[in-house]
């Protein structure tokens, strides 16, 4: 149920991002979904990619310093409320999120978000029980 | 982690002692040798160093006033200022026919400081230098890969000289090029680096970069000198390239490496006391401190004949031990030198010495040594910007606990230093890696 995320740690230094996805690029590695935390001197960036492991190792051959975490990709209806209704759902069950973002999905053209809990087993229990779509890590990487 | 296998082998044969006579001279005829060494050089000094003839009149003091050992507290110091002035062979005391090198310092600031070795200093220098290395573990079965830069700093030749002397096979790679460092490692069988501390953490970096592990070298014993480091930084290279890691302390000015060094006892570096006399001074007063006190260390030398040295201001924070160490040497130990009285940065009035931050760094947890620290004026504020490298076991993809590493790192510094640090995390990488000294500081205020 768990998607991998790598998460990499930028300087706030012009042109920093841009070797990040030039080197991905050069690795032949497609880019799914990113988001980006940012303070005045550095930036968290993170990304879900087709080829988790490769960018990994290219990321940190080119000397970027890089994690792994577990995410879980929800689809989200597509109708006003859709959101809504899943982070009440969250709220109900007491599961805290860290953050999240979201991407469209290529084919069917549904919202996902990315979450990131705390506890990760656990929200994923609270999701299916009330029925919500928690993608499989294949989906989403095999896109 | 070392094996406790390699540690207890180590214990279970007695330690080498290099020159067991010298090295081990109880404390009344170490004095005794003392005493006629020191009348010697002073009055070869006052006789062939016109600086000395001058500062020895001002002073008021002659060769004859010298008595017993604590009557050399009467003679003047020697400063890096009257090297400088008498730049460049103002200080030999022997002619030029007779220097068979030459050396300098590394002149961090302003001119570099020129020193002369006779044929017999060389001699004295390679003996001194195998009295360290044994003591650090070296024997002649060792194959001592050395990676200071070969040049006018005395780091590689006095290292050199030692490991010949007692009879191991010496690499003498010099500095750079880290991989091919690495390979000659492993291909040649080095089972002694020595280097820059600093660099020995830059080769664990490569080797974890290139997938090497450290435990398929043969790599046994570091020697490091030539920048003060912590114990948490010997800790750290002792784990991450399995060896057992010595210090040793010298500096070009009194000789090179081969004033001092820690037996694998590693409870202070021993000085070799029948060729250098040791005082600890108040570096504000220049009053002699009693023994154990924490102060300036003063060295004069006893047996140099080209560049002999008489109270020679180190600008090195330490202290001595004169208490018995379990190896058998009787030489006084000095502790690990805090750092020069030169790198001592006043911030906002507080004493602060880059070790301090350093040891700070190494207690969090995975915290590398890659650090800089930045220094700067706002208005007539000083500020202090702690510059640490990231890395994956300090780098959470969660906002919140990145924040919280900076804070709980600038509050563990601000009670350590007594003064206010900002931390900046940058990438890997970002310094400039040294293979000679580390230049840590940049100090942006205007004098």
């Amino acid at each position: 149920m768990k998607v991998e995320q790598i998460s990499i740690f930028i300087e706030n230094k012009s042109g920093r991002l841009a070797e990040v996805t030039h080197a991905l690029g050069d690795a032949g590695v497609n880019i799914l979904a990113l988001s980006l935390a940012d303070t005045n001197d550095f930036g968290i960036l993170r990304l879900i990619v087709d080829q988790t492991d490769l960018a990994r190792t290219t990321l940190k051959q080119k000397g970027f310093t890089v994690n792994k975490t577990d995410v879980v990709a929800v689809e989200v209806p597509d109708r006003p409320s859709g959101l809504y209704s899943i982070l009440t759902i969250l709220d109900q069950g007491q599961v805290n999120v860290e953050y999240m973002y979201a991407f469209v999905e290529r084919q069917g053209g549904n919202a996902v978000i990315i979450f990131r809990f705390d506890n990760t087993e656990e929200a994923i229990q609270v999701l299916l029980r009330s029925g919500v779509n928690v993608l499989l890590g294949e989906r989403v990487h095999g896109q | 982690m070392l094996s406790s296998r390699t540690k207890m082998n180590l214990f279970k044969q007695p330690q080498r002692i290099w020159d067991p006579v010298n090295e081990c001279l109880d404390r009344d005829s170490l004095e005794l040798l003392q005493l006629s060494r020191l009348r010697s050089t002073l009055e070869n000094v006052y006789r062939n160093v016109p600086c000395y003839q001058v500062k020895f009149g001002e002073a008021a003091v002659g060769p004859e006033d010298l008595r017993q050992l604590s009557d050399l507290a009467h003679f003047p110091f020697t400063t890096k200022e009257d090297l400088r002035l008498n730049y460049p062979y103002g200080m030999f005391a022997v002619p030029m026919r007779e220097v068979v090198r030459i050396h300098s310092s590394s002149g961090t600031t302003g001119k570099p400081t020129v020193v002369g070795y006779t044929r017999q200093d060389l001699n004295t220098w390679s003996e001194l230098a195998a009295r360290f290395m044994t003591a650090a573990g070296v024997t002649e079965d060792d194959i001592v890969h050395i990676a200071f830069g070969y040049g006018l700093f005395t780091g590689a030749f006095g290292l050199h000289y030692g490991a010949e002397r007692l009879g191991a096979s010496v690499i003498p790679m010099s500095s750079g090029n880290t991989d091919k460092q690495i390979m000659i490692m492993q291909d040649y069988r080095s089972t002694a680096l020595v280097c820059t501390p600093s660099y020995a953490l830059t080769l664990a970096d490569r080797m974890e970069r290139l997938g090497i592990d450290p435990a398929s070298l043969n790599l046994r014993f570091g020697l490091f000198g030539a920048e003060p480091w912590s114990e948490e930084m010997r800790r750290e290279i002792e784990t991450r390239l399995q060896i057992i890691a010595t210090d040793n302390f010298g500096l070009s000015e009194v000789m090179g490496p081969g004033i001092a060094g820690e037996c694998l006892h590693r409870c202070g570096m021993h000085i070799f006391e029948d060729h250098f006399i040791p005082e600890i001074i108040d570096p504000d007063t220049g009053k002699v401190l009693p023994p154990g006190s924490r102060g300036e260390l003063v060295l004069t030398s006893l047996t140099k004949e080209a560049f002999p040295m008489v109270r020679y201001r180190t600008r090195d924070i330490t202290r001595l031990h004169y208490e018995p160490c379990a190896c058998g040497r009787t030489h006084v130990r000095m502790e690990k030198t805090m750092g020069r009285s030169d790198d001592m940065l006043i911030i906002k009035g507080v004493n602060v010495f880059p070790t301090q931050i350093e040891e700070v760094l190494f207690q969090v947890e995975g915290c590398e040594p890659h650090y800089q620290l930045v220094l700067d004026r706002v208005g007539a504020m000083d500020t202090l910007e702690v510059q640490v490298e990231v890395n994956e076991r300090i780098f959470f993809d969660e906002m919140k606990k990145q924040r919280g590493f900076v804070d709980m790192l600038e509050k563990r510094l601000v009670s350590a230093l007594g003064v206010g640090a900002k931390v900046k995390l940058v990438e890997p990488s970002s310094m400039p890696r040294h293979e000679g000294k580390a230049n840590r500081i940049v100090d942006r205020r205007k004098p």
